[in-house]
């Protein structure tokens, strides 16, 4: 695996940075705010950044209740993503999506479903519309292992194969190491098959399965995959596998992992508590840092800048949201139909 | 009734579950999350300790397979529960629930019984958003061959669910996840509650409210209000959709003379027209004003609480809906443009 040139490994990470510090500010606005129930993309950076760093901006995604890292990840404001998160007027949508629906046209998002599943379907169709369009662009599907439990993964991927769509799956198999069946935890999500790209494999879909942790490798398998649908070589099924972040264990989320300390990738010592295995091993982010320290591509100094200006954007955003107005109830009607009657 | 015992309405219906599930090894419990998490909402807390992994089933998000195992399972001698999160995912459901489950008895001139109890959340509020916030029971209620109930206190949720469990029909349960902590007397022994038989909620003479679920509380909360004006309203607790019981309904509105209906679906084709409707066609010499109809308006609920609150009626549109047939209000029906 050759690893991505120094600036796009500097993007990746910053993008990743972005993610965390987004994810622990919902966190912390959700004790103050309450905005519903929602769900936090820590431990699964390094896949979404890496993938969006493959994709060109012409290209499309769509993504799932667990958005909020790919909408940053890609451009979307801060300050209009967790807007919209609270509800407000100033959010991306208006308030009307929601944490579960963040959505950013301009960033070439269509859509984000709540409803398990629903992302291959319409990432699908997206593709189908790309190709008709002929201009080389594609479409990045995000969804989590779950979804392959629902009907609509096998119905699509068969037609994405038969019809050579160029629809990059991006399978963010979060559940290695979950413990659903103890009680009190979630979810139970479970497969027959023995690893998920078995199922594409069997219609010949080309599949790569990854540690959805390194975003280095995942950058090359999906920067590989994007030239094959490019080629019109038909649709790719990327696995990402992550250990579970233990903070989405209980039904609602906790940073039981803490404010992500960046000085740590370097000073494992200091790492301690319940879960400083997955801290130690796991964390994308610390794992991240050490491999461009390492690598010469960075130091510590220009990646503490990076968290430092990353840390300034979203205490504005904070900031930003929290004095966000609700939206007038007097727009509540609107939109509903293309044409007013 | 034995005592003053209380229950949430969340704990009645596992108590009603339970007790089934003890009176017959044949009822089983399947969904996501469903067995030893205890369910999204607490509702299957304990039922997988109690009866395991055999008979309190934890699935895959497998809607579509799940329910068209059920329908299998319900011809094949089990009586299975089975749970959709929420109502907004009975969509992937339809094709086992209405052309399979609503149609096998019929097809089969009566051969195949298809017990299965869907049960199922609506609701608005906690900003779900669009995906996590319908009230489509009026669609269940439009299938023949469905039964649908929606219990508004938890004595009711109780019996109801008993009823649902032992009849013969496949029936769509449906909760409003709001009313959940809703507390109430609940009868420790318990008789099922019968399909097709209105609760009175709440005497009254001058004009009557109907409702269903927790729109039921809504209406009683107007009523309270209308007396303080001195009108007396009586609040009619349909209970089920399927059957419904118009007997009730129409016996309220010959002494009253006047009737609004209430309800926390999309009013546009939703059930307040067809109970308007038979209002009109049964008891039109009776009636001395147009039967009003509340509802959602016909629009999405959003996540933002601003928008989310704009969904439901409240007991203050009720009341007002109430006076506006007396005169007082102005008549016109109020429904955002869209």
């Amino acid at each position: 695996m050759t690893a991505p040139a120094a600036d796009r490994r500097r993007a990746i990470f910053a993008r990743m940075l972005l993610m965390r510090r987004l994810e622990e500010s919902v966190a912390l606005m959700s004790k103050d705010h309450p905005f519903g129930h929602f769900h936090l993309y820590i431990g699964q950076e390094a896949t979404g950044a890496a993938v969006i760093e493959a994709l060109r901006p012409t290209d499309l995604a769509t993504t799932t209740h667990r958005n909020h890292g790919h909408l940053v990840g890609r451009g979307a404001d801060e300050k209009a993503v967790l807007a919209e998160i609270l509800g407000r007027a100033d959010g991306c949508n208006g308030g009307r999506g929601g944490t579960l629906h963040v959505t950013d046209r301009d960033r070439g998002f269509l859509a984000t479903s709540a409803v398990v599943g629903g992302s291959i379907g319409l990432g699908t169709g997206a593709a189908h519309a790309l190709k008709r369009q002929g201009k080389g662009a594609v479409c990045a599907a995000f969804f989590g292992d779950g979804a392959m439990e629902e009907g609509i993964a096998f119905e699509t991927l068969n037609l994405a194969a038969l019809w050579r769509l160029p629809v990059l799956y991006v399978c963010e198999n979060n559940s290695r190491g979950a413990l659903g069946a103890r009680a009190g935890e979630f979810p139970t999500s479970e497969m027959a098959a023995p690893k998920l790209s078995g199922i594409p494999e069997s219609l010949g879909i080309r599949t790569a399965v990854v540690d959805g942790a390194d975003a280095d490798a995942v950058h090359a398998a999906a920067a590989d995959a994007v030239d094959a649908l490019r080629a019109g070589d038909g649709p790719v099924f990327l696995e990402a596998r992550t250990e579970r972040w233990p903070g989405s264990r209980p039904l609602w989320p906790e940073l039981l992992t803490g404010e992500t300390d960046l000085a740590l990738a370097w000073e494992p010592e200091r790492i301690a508590g319940d879960h400083a295995a997955w801290i130690r091993e796991q964390d994308p982010i610390l794992r991240y840092a050490r491999v461009l320290t390492d690598a010469g591509v960075c130091t510590r100094d220009d990646l503490a800048a990076i968290d430092r200006d990353v840390r300034d954007r979203m205490a504005a955003a904070r900031d930003f949201a929290a004095a966000s107005p609700w939206p007038d109830a007097r727009s509540a009607t609107d939109t509903v139909f293309a044409l007013e009657a | 009734m034995t005592g003053d015992r209380t229950l949430t309405l969340r704990e009645a219906i596992l108590e009603a579950l339970a007790e089934e599930m003890e009176r017959d090894a044949a009822v089983l419990y399947i969904g996501e999350d469903v067995g030893a998490a205890g369910g999204v909402f607490r509702q299957t807390e304990g039922l997988f300790d109690r009866f395991g992994a055999g008979r309190v089933i934890d699935t895959p998000i497998s809607e579509a397979a799940i329910v068209g195992m059920a329908v299998g399972a319900a011809m094949t001698g089990s009586r299975p529960v089975v749970e959709i999160m929420f109502a907004d995912f009975v969509t992937q459901v339809m094709d086992p629930l209405v052309n399979q489950a609503a149609k096998l008895r019929y097809m089969s001139a009566g051969g195949f019984s298809v017990p299965l109890v869907l049960r199922t959340a609506v609701g608005v509020g906690g900003n779900l958003g669009p995906q996590h916030s319908q009230s489509p029971h009026a669609w269940f209620a439009h299938v023949p061959g469905l039964r649908v109930a929606m219990p508004a206190t938890p004595a009711d949720a109780k019996g109801l669910m008993k009823t649902a469990i032992r009849t013969d029909d496949p029936v769509v349960f449906v909760e409003d996840r709001m009313t959940y902590n809703l507390r109430g007397p609940v009868p420790a022994d318990g008789d099922p509650v019968p399909f097709g038989q209105a609760r009175v909620a709440r005497a009254g003479s001058d004009v009557t409210l109907v409702a269903i679920s927790r729109m039921v509380h809504v209406a009683e909360k107007a009523a309270a209000q209308l007396a303080e004006r001195g009108v007396s309203a009586e609040v009619i607790d349909l209970r089920t959709l399927s059957p419904l019981d118009m007997d009730t309904v129409i016996a309220s509105v010959r002494k009253t003379s006047r009737a609004v209906v209430v309800d926390g679906g999309v009013r546009q084709f939703g059930i307040t027209g067809e109970i308007a409707a038979t209002i009109g066609e049964l008891a039109f010499d009776h009636l001395d004003a147009p039967v009003r109809r509340l509802g959602a308006p016909n629009v999405p609920a959003s996540s933002a609480t601003a928008l989310e609150k704009m969904i439901l009626p409240t007991a203050e549109a009720v009341r007002d809906a109430v006076l506006s047939l007396f005169g007082t209000a102005s008549a016109t029906q109020e429904e955002p443009k869209t």
